[in-house]
């Protein structure tokens, strides 16, 4: 984008120093000049938006295409609303997604249960190769996981 | 068609899920022929990448076959088998016209600091992956790329995402003849960037991690030293001692956000996440590199940030280069020096699996069980 107020170019000294060689982003980038275009170059077809689609508050226009898998849905979906009001650049944009995947994570449970699936959460995490590679860790992890669970079960049970 | 569905961190299944459509002119539809789980998609799997719904069918490293395509695809035909660079990229963006076609800015709205990448997270795009029987490529005539008819399908789905990244971050690393480089992770990605760091004329290359299988892999495949720091007392201080006390030349942080090592960085970033991950590689990469010398990072960190010693950046005049690595750009070349046997990419594979058994697949990969090194899942509507 040029700078229209004044002329640049006639400021002392203005590009003698320019030194082709000083790109230190060779030869990963092709520099070209074109970045100085910014936004202005030839867009692909726009694809339609029929989906809730959140978008970057860093840009200004949805990119021309776009993955449609899960589109925002119950509180996780409300929660991922509030972080795109928010710029990458700020804690309330991320901290609330991460809370989001994992409000998501429950509801993903109870979306099975409302189908009539009983999710195999044993199968889902890989332990019967747990079984096959690792017998003795799976099972120092179901008597951890059972030692701990009782623990805080007779806690709450005195707590009563 | 069979795919895998994202439940959790931590879970995941095969499941029967509707088929992709063709939703923009440049669409194709492939049918997958083979995919890989890569070291970055047990970030999704963790939970550490911001964004990563449940449902969402991961899968960047993939080939396949052109089952459909949109009106606007010219250069793939119904048919062709292809390698899908795991970058999404329009070819026509400011960003992809001076080849840097992994950081496209017409294929992701949801983050301007990531181009689209296949299955990798609504931070990503929100794309479905190549974990299934088919999916949707979107810019077909810029990503996926014909398949040389002698080429080993395997060597195929390696070039998609892993020896790309392994050759573009041992290039960002500017080495030079006589370099001597340090490349941090024994993953797929390390292995390959130590293979790599040879086309560049170096001296020595070393690779440090903490599992002796995958250093013993690394030390054959790649013809390197490789160093377990475990048995160190200091990984910093032990790499200025065998550099002479000056630091390497180049050092390449293929990690990530999940690095072992460093009990501060682990606390802060993986158990409490007050930092987007663990960045203990890249904290040794800048410390253990010498005075005016080149980081290059291709571990994958996600949003929002991490504790780095920057201050050393600035001290020692170093100079830090990172990327996705851009697929397209580096295609010709690897193919050709995969033609002409200097890359054997399919060595890394250690494990095929159906696509039926993934949730089995992610634990192998996760808990680096059976000395597992890569892994390819095999769909059942493999010709």
């Amino acid at each position: 984008m040029e700078n229209n107020n004044f002329d640049y170019k006639s400021i002392p000294g203005w590009g003698m120093d320019i030194d082709e060689k000083n790109e230190p982003t060779y030869p990963m980038k092709n520099y070209t000049g074109d970045d100085h275009k910014r936004s202005d170059y030839e867009k692909p077809l726009q694809q339609p938006v029929d989906i809730e689609l959140l978008k970057s508050t860093e840009r200004p226009a949805y990119s021309a295409v776009f993955g449609t898998s899960s589109p925002p849905s119950g509180l996780s979906g409300m929660i991922r609303r509030y972080a795109f009001e928010h710029s990458e650049d700020r804690y309330r944009h991320w901290i609330p997604l991460i809370l989001a995947d994992r409000v998501n994570a429950w509801e993903g449970i109870i979306d099975d249960l409302k189908k009539g699936i009983i999710p195999n959460i044993p199968a889902e995490r890989g332990w019967k190769a747990e079984l096959k590679y690792n017998p003795g860790g799976l099972v120092k992890k179901v008597v951890l996981t059972a030692v701990i669970g009782a623990v805080l079960l007779s806690y709450f049970k005195r707590k009563k | 068609m069979l795919a895998m569905n994202y439940r959790g961190p931590f879970r995941v299944r095969a499941e029967q899920r509707p088929m992709p459509e063709i939703l923009h002119p440049e669409d194709a539809i492939v049918r997958v022929t083979r995919t890989c789980i890569c070291g970055s998609d047990l970030h999704l799997y963790h939970g550490m990448v911001p964004d990563t719904r449940v449902g969402s069918t991961f899968g960047h490293e993939f080939t396949g076959i052109i089952e459909e395509i949109g009106p606007l695809v010219t250069n793939v035909k119904i048919g062709d088998q292809v390698l899908v660079p795991f970058n999404i990229a329009c070819g026509r963006c400011n960003f992809c016209k001076q080849g840097l076609y992994g950081n496209c800015h017409e294929s992701n709205s949801m983050a301007t600091a990531v181009g689209g990448i296949f299955g990798y997270s609504h931070t990503a795009g929100g794309f479905n992956g190549g974990q299934a029987e088919y999916v949707r490529v979107p810019y077909a005539n810029t990503g996926p790329t014909v398949i040389p008819p002698d080429m080993d399908p395997d060597n195929a789905v390696l070039l998609t995402d892993v020896v790309p990244t392994g050759y573009q971050a041992a290039e960002m690393g500017g080495i030079k003849e006589g370099d001597t480089v340090v490349v941090f992770g024994a993953g797929p990605i390390g292995i390959m960037a130590a293979r790599c760091a040879w086309f560049f004329g170096p001296a020595r290359v070393i690779i440090i991690d903490h599992i002796d299988y995958r250093l013993e892999f690394a030390k054959n495949y790649a013809k390197c030293e490789a160093y377990n720091f475990r048995s160190m007392e200091d990984p910093v201080v032990f790499l200025k001692k065998i550099t002479d006390w000056y630091g390497a030349d180049v050092c390449i942080d293929c990690v990530g956000c999940e690095a072992e090592g460093n009990a501060l960085q682990t606390f802060t970033g993986k158990m409490t996440l007050m930092q987007a991950g663990a960045a203990t590689a890249l904290q040794w990469a800048i410390n253990s590199v010498k005075k005016g010398g080149i980081v290059s990072v291709v571990g994958v960190y996600g949003p929002p940030f991490n504790y780095i010693p920057i201050g050393n950046v600035l001290n020692k005049g170093i100079t830090l280069r990172a990327n996705q690595a851009s697929v397209k750009r580096l295609l010709p070349k690897l193919i050709e020096h995969v033609q002409a046997g200097r890359l054997d990419p399919k060595g890394l594979i250690t494990h095929r699996i159906p696509l039926e058994e993934i949730a089995e697949a992610y634990h192998i990969f996760s808990a680096k069980l059976d000395e597992c090194i890569k892994t390819v899942l095999i769909p059942s509507t493999k010709p």
